[in-house]
């Protein structure tokens, strides 16, 4: 599984450099990861399917408990096969979706690449932290592909809406992992679930869990991020919103609810929030004339039923979900990358201004039909075996309020069928009554046979949701698997056509029959329709959140940051010297001055220390002060060499030689002499601060010599330097070896400072060309 | 800019003594004073010196990298560093490395540690590089001062 793993990290990271070399066919490149993906999957796939898991172990950090836990189940295999087969389609329709002379081909690609071996070691993750590592990559690669066509600004914001949308669910998800992970004692979550823990922070955790699952999944109140993506390009779209990532909150919940759906107030709050998805979606989706659009919102919709499904935590309701994600990701994605093909070759995807479609469309026209069906549910389509098997479980289940699930899933599916017919109607029904403009109502679009890389994906994603729709037993093991994997209550799942009259089969009849009635109607429903959008939309509602954050940063920041730097050198010092002055003058004991001075070298290198320090403060140009300052630093290193530490004395020459030599640098922009407007009184002021900072230095110097109480951690470094660090110098192997992390950071810190120090000055540079010399 | 005799001749020697000098701490750090950090500040001085005799243009002339790929190689030298024992089931930044007879040098031990070492060093350099970059730029102030004087 790693190994999958590495091969997309690194064939992601392999086809960015590509440039324009590779063209559109990088796509075909990067179909590669899939298949090594599948490939490998199909190795395991008799293991699984006799009911075995496959897992991987990586230690991580071992004494915080993190570990890279991998494993291979039934319903991640299940997803593992979803993610890659559709991402392997999606890679062959993209290579003939992207122009020729694309130059953003390889950049999404690679992207694509990275997304789908970060959801893999999402849905693979046995441990948390994990599955909370490979969630936040997907959120941060779906921020890169939203954006791609990063010269557009709505595009950005788009891609700024998902990513702060979803990346603040993911954090409150994490605060809900720690605490479940930490009331479980375990961060695996194969052991959480088999052995749930109890009390108030799991309901806590498990409801902010939700939160994450709700922004990823694009459940109300945090749908409108999904919309807004429509920004990415289409394969982009089909792939991630609408078969893959989106369905990461999905995935969570299938994974908890069998232990968990029964805690606090999980039901109401999914099963409720899930049905109000999947009826507003359907019925935003009613009202767009965008047919990408209208899909993101029958997304939306479809989330929403698979939240329900998953949420319920019955076996039933979970098989039957599993069933429904697999028929759902094959519909939605052939659809839209029908919509691609549409947009690509007539220049719109606006149901006014679709042109008629030739009969070289035919087969691309009952392919698309044939998937919408699916959608909609209807017999002989895999669609409808997954929503009967939906009404079935909710039928089914003894729960408080399993009927009102059942009732908000049956509106939703009537709106469903409605809004499909909207689609099938908006592609490739008569154009008279469709089509606004009279010039364009005649136009016959007759291209050249749309390109067989558009037909055949769609072609092999509507394929398999006929064969399924007619033989949906082959699918028994691989569901009863999955289901299982999630629940080990869930019996033999047998999926089938005909199960005799009954409750679902009416539902079912009654969602087409009132659903085609509403499109019927569709003139008279209309101004029902329009008025939902008096409601505030989540776009509104986050663009004012949005706005008002910035207004209070604004206000805080022109209180807080004055611009002065005195000022916060003075704030920044004085807390230094207070807040643990105030500590050592009320709670420690004084134990006494030490012997002034130990050696008479000693007392001629402070002197030059404290001359050179009161020459610094009191002389009037800046670069003899800078100067006087590096004089305090070489001054210091004498100290060290006296004191006998040659390392430190070594490292303090050459910081202060380099940095008296960068001092000077940027003296030569300011002005030669110090300000001598300051008045007396700031003088004072600067003059106490400095002798609060100096006196609370030398107190704590004094007495922390005597306030060692246990044995200095640094005795058993010393000892442990050479045997362990294979080092005698024993600072270097703090260094490199125990504090390595330490340096780790402190070096990126120094590569931050380095890139803010160019920024900085390039900024300056800048005004300067724009400004007229005064 | 102002050219001065014994710096155009001196620094030539200087700066490659630094520079040797800055690769012997890097190199015996780990067992004298010394190591990455204080070799790459030596190496920092001797750039300094460059400055001051050739101005930003003799500064740019010492390496044909840009100092940001400095910078980030050697970001991405110490991580790989750290990670690399991942790959054998170590945990991160555990150190590796075996004893050696290297002719001349004799018997040592080298230690995924140096490498490590190494990062910091062009780290460092990269850091002055990027400095002088920055604010190393000819300023007009330098001309009135150089009319005035």
């Amino acid at each position: 599984m790693i190994l999958v793993l590495v091969v997309h990290a690194v064939l992601g990271a392999l086809l960015f450099p590509t440039g324009t070399r590779l063209g559109r066919r990088t796509f075909l490149v990067a179909g590669i990861a899939p298949l090594t993906s599948l490939i490998w999957l199909s190795t395991q796939l008799p293991s699984i399917l006799d009911g075995h898991e496959h897992t991987e172990h990586l230690t991580w950090v071992p004494r915080l408990g993190l570990a890279f836990d991998l494993r291979l189940d039934g319903f991640s295999a299940l997803m593992m096969l979803l993610i890659s087969g559709i991402g392997l389609v999606i890679c062959v329709y993209s290579a003939g979706y992207f122009s020729e002379k694309s130059t953003s081909a390889s950049r999404t690609a690679g992207l694509l690449t990275m997304f789908a071996g970060a959801m893999l070691a999402l849905v693979l993750a046995d441990n948390l932290l994990v599955l909370y590592m490979g969630w936040e990559l997907t959120s941060v690669s779906s921020y890169l592909l939203i954006g791609n066509d990063h010269t557009k600004l709505h595009a950005r914001a788009a891609a700024l809406h998902a990513l702060l949308v979803t990346s603040l669910g993911g954090l409150v998800m994490l605060a809900g992992f720690v605490l479940l992970g930490q009331a479980a004692g375990t961060y695996r979550l194969s052991d959480i679930v088999d052995h749930p823990p109890t009390g108030t922070a799991v309901s806590v955790a498990v409801m902010l869990i939700l939160v994450g699952a709700f922004t990823k999944s694009a459940q109300y109140p945090f749908h409108s991020w999904l919309p807004g993506a429509m920004a990415a390009p289409t394969p982009v779209s089909a792939y991630l919103h609408s078969a893959t990532m989106v369905k990461a909150g999905v995935y969570l919940v299938a994974r908890l609810a069998p232990a968990f759906a029964t805690v606090g107030a999980w039901r109401p709050v999914v099963l409720g929030l899930g049905s109000l998805t999947m009826i507003f979606g359907g019925l935003r989706a009613l009202r767009q004339n965008d047919l990408k659009l209208l899909l993101a919102f029958g997304t939306v919709s479809q989330l929403g039923f698979l939240m329900v499904l998953f949420g319920a935590g019955t076996p039933e309701a979970t098989a039957a979900g599993a069933t429904m994600l697999v028929a759902h990701a094959l519909f939605k994605a052939a659809l839209f990358m029908s919509v691609g093909a549409i947009d690509r070759h007539t220049g719109t995807r606006d149901l006014r201004r679709i042109p008629a479609l030739g009969r070289e469309w035919r087969v691309f026209r009952l392919l698309t039909i044939a998937a919408a069906a699916s959608m909609a549910g209807v017999p002989l389509l895999f669609g409808f075996i997954g929503k009967e098997a939906g009404f079935e479980a909710l039928r089914e289940a003894h729960f408080a309020g399993s009927w009102w699930a059942l009732a908000g899933v049956a509106v939703g599916s009537v709106i469903t069928v409605a809004y499909t017919w909207r689609f099938v109607w908006g592609m490739c029904g008569p154009t008279e009554a469709r089509i606004e403009q009279v010039d364009l109502a005649n136009v016959v679009y007759r291209p050249t046979r749309p390109r067989w890389l558009y037909i055949a994906p769609i072609g092999v994603l509507s394929a398999l949701s006929i064969l399924f729709g007619i033989a949906p037993a082959l699918l028994d093991t691989i569901e009863t698997v999955a289901g299982r994997a999630l629940d080990s209550q869930v019996l033999s799942v047998h999926l089938a056509i005909w199960h005799g009259v009954n409750v679902p089969l009416a539902l079912s009849v009654l969602a087409l029959a009132v659903g085609t009635t509403l499109f019927v109607l569709r003139r008279h429903i209309a101004p029902v329709l329009a008025t939902g959008s008096r409601v505030p939309t989540g776009t509104r509602v986050y663009l004012n959140l949005l706005r008002g954050t910035n207004v209070l940063a604004h206000r805080v920041t022109g209180v807080v940051q004055s611009g002065s730097l005195p000022v916060y050198a003075g704030v920044t010092l004085l807390t230094a010297a207070l807040v643990p002055g105030l500590v050592l003058m009320f709670s420690t004991q004084w134990p006494g001055l030490p012997k002034i001075a130990e050696s008479p070298a000693q007392v001629i290198v402070v002197g030059v220390l404290l001359a050179a320090a009161l020459a610094t403060a009191a002389v009037r140009r800046r670069f003899s002060a800078a100067l006087f300052l590096g004089t305090v630093g070489y001054a210091m290193a004498g100290l060290f060499v006296v004191q006998g530490a040659p390392d430190l004395a070594l490292t303090q020459v050459a910081i202060e030689t380099v940095s008296t030599v960068l001092f000077v640098l940027v003296l030569r922009r300011l002005p030669d002499r110090f300000d001598r407007t300051s008045t007396s009184r700031r003088r004072v002021g600067r003059l106490v601060i400095s002798a609060a900072v100096g006196l609370m230095v030398f107190g704590f110097a004094i007495v922390s010599r005597a306030a060692r109480t246990a044995e200095p951690v640094s005795t058993q470094m010393i000892d442990r330097a050479y045997p362990d660090g294979h080092g005698k110098n024993v600072v270097n192997v703090i260094l490199v070896d125990i504090r390595g992390l330490d340096t780790m950071a402190e070096i990126t810190v120094l590569a931050a400072a380095a890139i803010g120090a160019v920024a900085l000055a390039r900024t300056g540079r800048k005004r300067k060309v724009s400004e007229p010399t005064s | 800019m102002k050219r001065i005799v014994f710096l155009d001749q001196s620094v030539p020697i200087i700066f490659d003594t630094a520079l040797v000098a800055s690769f012997y701490l890097l190199f015996v750090g780990h067992n004298q004073p010394g190591g990455g950090f204080v070799g790459g500040l030596v190496a920092g001085a001797a750039i300094s010196l460059r400055y001051l005799a050739g101005g930003i243009d003799d500064v740019r002339s010492i390496s044909r990298f840009r100092p940001w790929t400095i910078l980030g190689a050697g970001i991405a030298v110490s991580m790989l560093t750290a990670l690399a024992p991942m790959l054998r089931g170590h945990p991160v930044m555990s150190s590796m490395g075996r004893e050696l007879d290297i002719p001349v040098l004799g018997h040592t031990y080298l230690s995924t540690t140096l490498a490590f070492d190494v990062g910091v060093y062009m780290v460092v350099v990269g850091l002055v590089f990027m400095v002088f970059e920055a604010f190393g730029e000819h300023v007009e102030s330098d001309d009135t001062d150089a009319e005035t004087a």
